[in-house]
């Protein structure tokens, strides 16, 4: 136990597991939204991530930014910045729409026990992931570096980086956008009725089809922004990087109580925080230990996680 | 309807299986099974063909490539052939893989297993069956100690290595205050083992990451509030890369230094151009752009690239097995035996080859240089003291 580290760092600890906890929170409402309407762990949802990274990638790369390049000015790096969260959602939620129409519908059609649907989506998951690493031949790649680096403010023993509060404020920027479009609009009224009983929403003259086309889009959107900021984050992707997100992002939004929401965006930035402070207390390497034991006794006291309230029954 | 149609389509596939693996079977036979004993040998090449790692390791393949081209260019009929077997770097694909090696009795010697983790599950099985090994880059020291007498290293270990990156530190980069970082690999410990011994109190802090490990956030506020001025990194590429990226991004100014587990053209352009100018890694290499002879020329012209890491290396042990070949020695137990009191100097390296007992290069033939990343190249090649 080195508690020296713990309230030495705690400060620069803190805001790196706030940003590493957005991009968690940002996948996690993916899982959180299939599993809301659907009862279904949409486990190729990493794999829709991990599309989105190298979206981003081959985004900058056709505006001439790879990881050999200098760092542009402000101005230019937001318009790649920009441009690269509209690619990157619009491809992600693309991947996310044909798994939908591939992997899900004809099950869905035929009436599949849930045990199927489960293989088919580690299926599903196997194929993105394995297909990405035969064409980019599984190199690992490296991601321009965009933003400065140099600290945007410190006070107090606060540093705080740019890269790290657009990631928090984008991230929560974008959760509430998604909040205000499940409770307040037609679509969104759309989504909660079928998560709450898909047939009486039928009946009401729901399109149980488009509702759950749009369900993952919206996952797919998500990931996509996830993508960029993990991506300017972690410098590197490759067609592995899905998967250890995708558990962490999972796993955060059971503890939010998945199918909530906010839920998943208190379970992320959570989950990002003990992260960053497990592993400055006990070393790196005991950092997934902590995180999952943690997790564990959350969840032994509340079975349906801190939030525990589903997509359906949320109130407006 | 449909269901007949599947089953009709089932059956074709099943049917061209059938006959594809019926002529892939008899592509196996030998073709010439006449003429001289010599002819249809083959040499293995043990190592990480594609994956992250594949960059350290890939050149070897083509320097061993090279080698057998030109061998058989000289020796018409001899028709050696380079067998590769892709572990990808991973102890766990190491099994089956070297398991296949020995079973194809053809195989007389593997240059290779390129790192020590995978050689630890690898060369047991290959030491079972007799089949002699040289590898060219696993550096871990305590490989000579497990008894394999098949091991042949065919470069300095770790004990050279570690010691040569603490001096360094030390001597070059006039670092007080050393932050240790490892992988947790056989090789990225045993490698922070032995700079720690140099360093010892000029270290002033220590963290372990994990393979495959992408966020290191928590490492690099540790290295931060040490107040290092510069970071050791015992591992290889994949999570140096980041690892130094996110360090640099977190700004961190000081040294970063490795082992030849970064000496590869990956950690260059995986960190960028900018992120990376200054780091060093050392390697128990030479340069392999400034190898002997006409290697360099021979190499680009084969295959369009200048040489990398280990190519050279890789290029001169395995015609070490070939010299055994020409020399008639085309059993396993022969071909250990001639390894045994072998005695040459490689064309490429200028390297003695000599291995004592336990199969480790002669001392006196090791040489410990250090690189530094400049421009996106790896640059100002200095060969270390040695003590």
């Amino acid at each position: 136990m080195n508690f020296d580290d713990l309230i030495q760092g705690f400060p620069d600890l803190t805001t790196t597991g706030l940003a590493q906890g957005s991009i968690y929170a940002l996948v996690a409402l993916g899982y959180t939204l299939v599993y809301g309407v659907l009862r279904l762990i949409n486990f190729a949802h990493s794999e829709v991530f991990m599309y989105g990274t190298f979206a981003a990638l081959w985004t900058w790369g056709l505006m001439g930014y790879d990881s050999n390049s200098a760092r542009p000015d402000l101005g230019t790096a937001l318009l790649l910045i920009v441009v690269s969260l509209v690619v990157a959602s619009l491809f992600s939620g693309g991947v996310a729409m044909v798994v939908e129409a591939v992997a899900y519908r004809p099950l869905r059609k035929r009436n599949a026990p849930p045990l199927v649907f489960l293989i088919s989506a580690i299926g599903a998951s196997f194929v993105l992931a394995e297909l990405m690493g035969a064409f980019t031949e599984r190199r690992q790649q490296g991601i321009p570096g965009l933003l400065p680096t140099e600290p945007l403010f410190s006070a107090g023993g606060w540093t705080v980086y740019p890269l790290q509060l657009m990631t928090f404020v984008v991230a929560l920027a974008v959760m509430f956008g998604l909040d205000w479009f499940v409770s307040k609009t037609r679509f969104g009224r759309g989504i909660r009725a079928v998560a709450q009983d898909a047939d009486t929403a039928a009946l009401m003259g729901v399109n149980k089809g488009r509702v759950i086309g749009l369900v993952f889009l919206l996952g797919g959107l998500l990931a996509g922004v996830a993508a960029v900021f993990y991506s300017m984050k972690q410098g590197n992707t490759r067609f592995n990087v899905g998967f250890l997100i995708g558990l962490k992002a999972f796993s955060a939004a059971v503890l939010g109580g998945i199918g909530n929401l906010r839920g998943a965006l208190v379970g992320g930035l959570l989950l990002g925080l003990v992260e960053a402070y497990g592993a400055a207390l006990f070393g790196s390497n005991w950092t997934n230990v902590i995180a999952f034991v943690v997790l564990l006794v959350l969840l032994m006291f509340r079975p349906t996680g801190l939030l525990g309230e589903s997509l359906g029954r949320a109130r407006a | 309807m449909r269901q007949r149609l599947a089953r009709v389509l089932g059956g074709v596939a099943i049917l061209a299986l059938v006959a594809g693996g019926a002529a892939a079977c008899k592509k196996e036979e030998p073709t010439t099974p006449g003429g001289s004993t010599v002819s249809g040998l083959k040499i293995g090449f043990f190592g990480a063909l594609t994956g992250d790692a594949a960059g350290l390791v890939t050149p070897g393949k083509n320097g061993a490539e090279l080698a057998i081209a030109e061998y058989n260019a000289a020796n018409p009929g001899a028709n050696v052939t380079l067998v590769p077997f892709d572990s990808q770097g991973s102890g766990d694909k190491a099994a089956p893989l070297a398991t296949a090696a020995v079973a194809d009795e053809k195989i007389i010697g593997v240059v290779g297993p390129a790192f020590s983790g995978e050689s630890e599950v690898a060369n047991p099985i290959f030491d079972k069956a007799g089949l002699p090994i040289i590898t060219q880059s696993a550096t871990r020291p305590s490989l000579n100690s497990k008894g394999w007498k098949i091991f042949h290293r065919g470069v300095g270990n770790d004990l050279s290595q570690g010691p040569a990156i603490g001096r360094y530190l030390k001597d070059v980069a006039k670092a007080e205050k050393v932050f240790l970082v490892d992988d947790q690999s056989a090789y990225g410990t045993g490698l922070r083992d032995e700079v720690e011994k140099v360093v010892g109190a000029a270290v002033v802090g220590k963290d372990k990451v994990t393979e495959k490990q992408v966020e290191f956030g928590p490492v690099v506020t540790a290295v931060k509030n040490s107040g290092a001025t510069a970071v050791f990194y015992g591992g290889y590429t994949p999570e140096a890369a980041p690892f130094l990226k996110q360090l640099r991004a977190g700004g961190f100014k000081g040294t970063f230094i490795g082992g030849d587990g970064l000496y590869d053209a990956n950690m260059l352009s995986v960190t960028g151009k900018a992120d990376v100018e200054g780091a060093v890694v050392t390697c128990p290499c030479g340069p392999a752009t400034a190898a002997k002879g006409n290697f360099v020329a021979d190499f680009k012209a084969k295959f369009g690239t200048d040489p990398g890491v280990y190519a050279d290396v890789a290029y001169d042990l395995t015609k070490v097995f070939l010299e055994g070949f020409k020399a008639g020695k085309t059993t396993r137990a022969d071909m250990q035996a001639f390894l045994g009191t072998y005695n040459g100097v490689g064309t490429a390296t200028g390297v003695t080859y000599k291995w004592e007992a336990n199969g480790e290069l002669d001392p006196a033939q090791v040489s410990i240089w250090a690189f530094v990343a400049k421009d996106g190249a790896w640059a100002n090649p200095t060969q270390l003291p040695k003590s």
